[in-house]
């Protein structure tokens, strides 16, 4: 993984720099020890590693500002950080770098519930922002599986889903206002508690621009009634492209559960001698869960079983209590942590027309025959969100890189689907030198053209997004 | 007027374009700026339809009733629910798709599932330069690159001419029902359309008419038939102690028609404005314009008043947060200016999109 040559320059000016910040943070808000930078040298795309020159860990927007304002002036590169969790290294430093953290900006600034919004600072981790709310019966809608650890910051950089986003959209469609400081430390305020925009609509823009355009500190998130009740089934089948079938035909039907989760042989078979779900033991696996009250969760839900059994499935167990839905969730849920056991992966996030699920499902374990890595497939069927696992050996060399190539060839064929490279991930350095496969060149340049607008002299997070090769002129050498 | 019938055309007509052109979709908002009008009513035709995958591929020039029938073949729809401008400005013409996303076009269901700009799922377009530029694509899910969709829907083809566009479409309900509650002043309509939509029974619709003599509040719901009679049931107890005689009806289609396109302003006189706020600021906008004539949809937060002409009513509203649209009239710039900071970043953006200031020129900025 090439990234760029850090300027000599500013880690000549490190002690000028950090005697700067220290001029608008307070003393344990600047860490700048070779020791303690180590802890902020990756994120959860751990096998790339580089420590900053410094890390900031500001409290107010107005910090935040200050300390912009201070490596624009010095010309410092600036790579903000969430909780860290990113599977695509969007908080990898340079080493030339000043991260720029929001852990300790985690405050509820306003909470309304006649209006059902909430607004927060975006160091606040995902799942704390339904906690603040849940007692009065509400919840924040995205999902995304780290949502224990990963801070809103990072759900708006990087435009996050997760498993209920089939009903409840993803990030964007439950954002409605930011505060961002811009690379300059000037604040701007975008959006707010009313719907849409009065004009352009940047707010759009910003979610999803992985911290390329701006830092934002405060976000304006809906907030929703939690539903009455939740339930799901669980349908095995013996083939995989009845599975997607079956996926096709319950959308079509006019149900629309708020999650269809995928898994493959690999990943039931895995999971099952992990979390003793008591999954049957068959090719592909759906999991479809339905909201509402106790009639309504058995309207649906009869009505899946009905399109189901058209399918031949070999087994299907509707759950009809809280004890048997988390047993069924229970496999679905340790599959990560399963396959970690196994060996050492890659996630891929690659996303799909849901009626290309079959195509790709064989072209997939056509790969892994030919490249010798097995792969195990769990997903968002609902949505086409595709979860690839790629097993291999970290310490057999060569391995990640046989790994990677594969990688890039199954994210290919997702494009070639009429797909994309990542669904929910984020592009980051790991899909980077791909974009050229997704996009033409005049596709790239506007959205180039938009970095220069925010950003002119490129660095916020300079190195992610877009080759190397391809943001080479514009970058800050 | 010209009028291309592939996108490469397009491109050609807006690269050795002499001076502003007039993008022109159905020609049903009337946008009132001078220049060559660029018809896009060439461009049409349904690329792609996939019912299993909710997904509609369109040419930009694609007449929205084409894709509404299509859709209906399958039970499927637009939830977005965008709204019909015609009998509000006076004028004829046939909707277009493209038109749709350029404008961020919505309904009374926005409050629930989303505007425009949330079901767009890719476009392409053609810059002021000429130049072909595809965004997103037709998959639920993408995180690909920088969210241009977003900054598309919405700029009213100053950024770009929209040449493609492919959509998320949703099921047809089975059922749907609707609660109405009359008599109930302003204050008490917004707390009542709250309380219908803070509850978990998935309301798609809150509007209030005020200006009749009886003054109604409606609450929508969409579903199975059993889920609606349901949560109809449940609702008529949330809603009681508004007070107010509630009363439901079945057949829903002209009454929210009738809040989506503001039937009640049709073929009155003076200005007309659409106003976001959020919701519970609705009554202190009612109060702060004085209007002629007043509707609250999505709750309370989408003000629409009818005003004598001229009225300034930004300048009524200082301290309300949001934006307001002069949909019609002249006088006031159209769309909201933005603060000095927000407003640079909107130049930079139309800088970079058409360097050349000729799409739609200025209909966003005065």
């Amino acid at each position: 993984m090439e990234m760029p040559v850090p300027s000599q320059s500013v880690l000549a000016r490190k002690s000028r720099v950090v005697e700067r910040l220290q001029g608008v943070l307070p003393m344990d808000a600047v860490i700048h020890d070779e020791m303690e930078t180590r802890a902020y040298e990756c994120d959860a795309l751990t096998a790339y590693r580089c420590p900053p020159m410094a890390a900031v860990l500001p409290t107010t927007t107005k910090e935040v500002s200050g300390v912009l304002r201070i490596c624009h002036e010095e010309g410092v590169p600036v790579v903000p950080r969430g909780s860290g969790t990113s599977l695509a290294g969007g908080a990898l430093p340079t080493a030339d770098c000043v991260i720029l953290g929001v852990a300790r900006m985690n405050d509820v600034i306003e909470t309304n519930y006649p209006d059902r919004y909430i607004r927060v600072q975006t160091g606040r981790t995902n799942l704390s922002v339904t906690g603040a709310v849940e007692e009065d019966g509400f919840f924040y809608a995205p999902d995304p599986s780290s949502q224990l650890a990963c801070a809103i910051a990072g759900n708006i950089a990087m435009n996050s889903g997760g498993a209920h986003c089939l009903k409840y959209g993803v990030t964007t469609n439950n954002l409605m206002g930011v505060t961002m400081v811009l690379m300059t430390g000037e604040i701007v305020e975008i959006g707010g508690a009313h719907l849409d925009a009065g004009n352009l609509d940047l707010l759009g823009l910003i979610c999803g621009s992985e911290g390329q355009l701006g830092v934002v500190t405060e976000a304006t998130l809906r907030i929703l009634h939690k539903p009455e009740g939740a339930r799901p089934v669980l349908v095995g089948f013996d083939d995989n492209e009845v599975a997607g079938a079956c996926v096709s035909d319950i959308i079509k039907a006019g149900v629309l559960p708020v999650a269809i989760e995928f898994m493959d042989a690999l990943c039931i078979k895995t999971c099952e001698e992990f979390a003793q779900a008591g999954y049957p033991d068959c090719q592909a696996l759906l999991i479809i869960e339905v909201e509402g009250s106790e009639a309504e969760i058995d309207d649906q839900l009869a009505r899946i079983v009905k399109i189901a059994n058209q399918h031949n499935p070999v087994e299907v167990r509707e759950s009809k209590s809280a004890e048997e839905s988390a047993a069924i969730w229970l496999g679905r849920k340790s599959a990560f942590g399963a396959m970690g056991q196994i060996s050492d992966y890659m996630c891929l996030d690659g996303t799909i027309p849901v009626s290309e699920l079959p195509m790709v499902l064989r072209r997939i374990g056509e790969l892994s025959d030919q490249f010798g890595l097995p792969v195990g497939n769990v997903f968002h069927a609902g949505d086409g969100n595709m979860h690839p696992l790629i097993l291999f050996d970290a310490n057999k060399p060569g391995d990640l890189e046989l790994c990677e190539e594969m990688g890039a060839e199954i994210l290919k064929l997702c494009v070639d689907a009429g797909g994309c490279l990542t669904g929910e991930h984020g592009v980051g350095i790991e899909k980077r030198d791909l974009m050229t496969y997704q996009y033409a060149p005049a596709d790239l340049e506007a959205q180039l053209a938009v970095k220069d607008v925010f950003d002119p002299h490129w660095l916020l997070n300079a190195a992610k997004v877009f080759p190397l090769a391809v943001s080479h002129d514009r970058r800050a050498e | 007027m010209m009028t291309p019938t592939s996108e490469q055309e397009l491109s050609e007509y807006v690269s050795q374009a002499k001076g502003p052109l007039v993008i022109k979709g159905g020609g049903t908002r009337g946008v009132g700026v001078d220049g060559d009008v660029l018809n896009t009513g060439g461009l049409t035709g349904i690329d792609l339809y996939e019912p299993g995958a909710l997904t509609v591929v369109a040419k930009a020039g694609t007449a929205l009733s084409a894709i509404k029938t299509t859709l209906a073949g399958e039970r499927q729809r637009l939830a977005f629910e965008p709204m019909d401008y015609r009998g509000l400005l006076g004028l004829k013409g046939e909707p277009t798709i493209g038109g749709i996303v350029a404008g961020n076009i919505s309904g009374p269901r926005r409050i629930q599932v989303g505007a425009a700009r949330d079901f767009t799922l890719g476009v392409r377009f053609v810059d002021g330069q000429g130049t072909i530029v595809k965004n997103g694509g037709r998959v639920m899910k993408n995180v690909t690159g920088y969210d241009l969709v977003k900054l598309l829907s919405g700029s009213w083809g100053t950024l770009g001419v929209l040449s493609e566009v492919s959509l998320k479409v949703l099921p047809m309900p089975e059922a749907e029902a609707t609660l109405c509650v009359h008599g109930l002043g302003v204050i008490d309509a917004v707390g009542a359309m709250a309380a219908a939509l803070g509850s978990p029974y998935d309301v798609s619709g809150a509007a209030h008419l005020p200006n009749d003599d009886t003054g109604v509040t409606m609450i929508r719901v969409e579903g199975f038939t059993d889920s609606v009679s349901y949560r109809t049931a449940q609702l008529r107890e949330t809603l009681a102690k508004f007070g107010g005689e509630i009363t439901v009806i079945e057949n829903v289609d002209a009454a929210w028609a009738t809040v989506r396109d503001v039937k009640n302003f049709h073929g009155k006189d003076g200005d007309v404005w659409r106003i976001s706020v959020k919701p519970s600021d609705g009554p202190a906008v009612l109060a702060a314009i004085d209007p002629l004539e007043v509707q609250f949809d999505w709750a309370g937060g989408l003000v629409w008043v009818r005003t004598e002409q001229g009225t300034d009513v930004r300048a009524k509203l200082s301290g309300i947060s949001g934006h307001a649209t002069l949909v019609r009239g002249t006088g006031q710039p159209r769309f909201q200016p933005e603060t000095a900071g927000v407003a640079a970043l909107s130049a930079g953006m139309r800088q970079q999109f058409d360097p050349r200031g000729i799409l739609n020129a200025g209909l966003m900025t005065a």
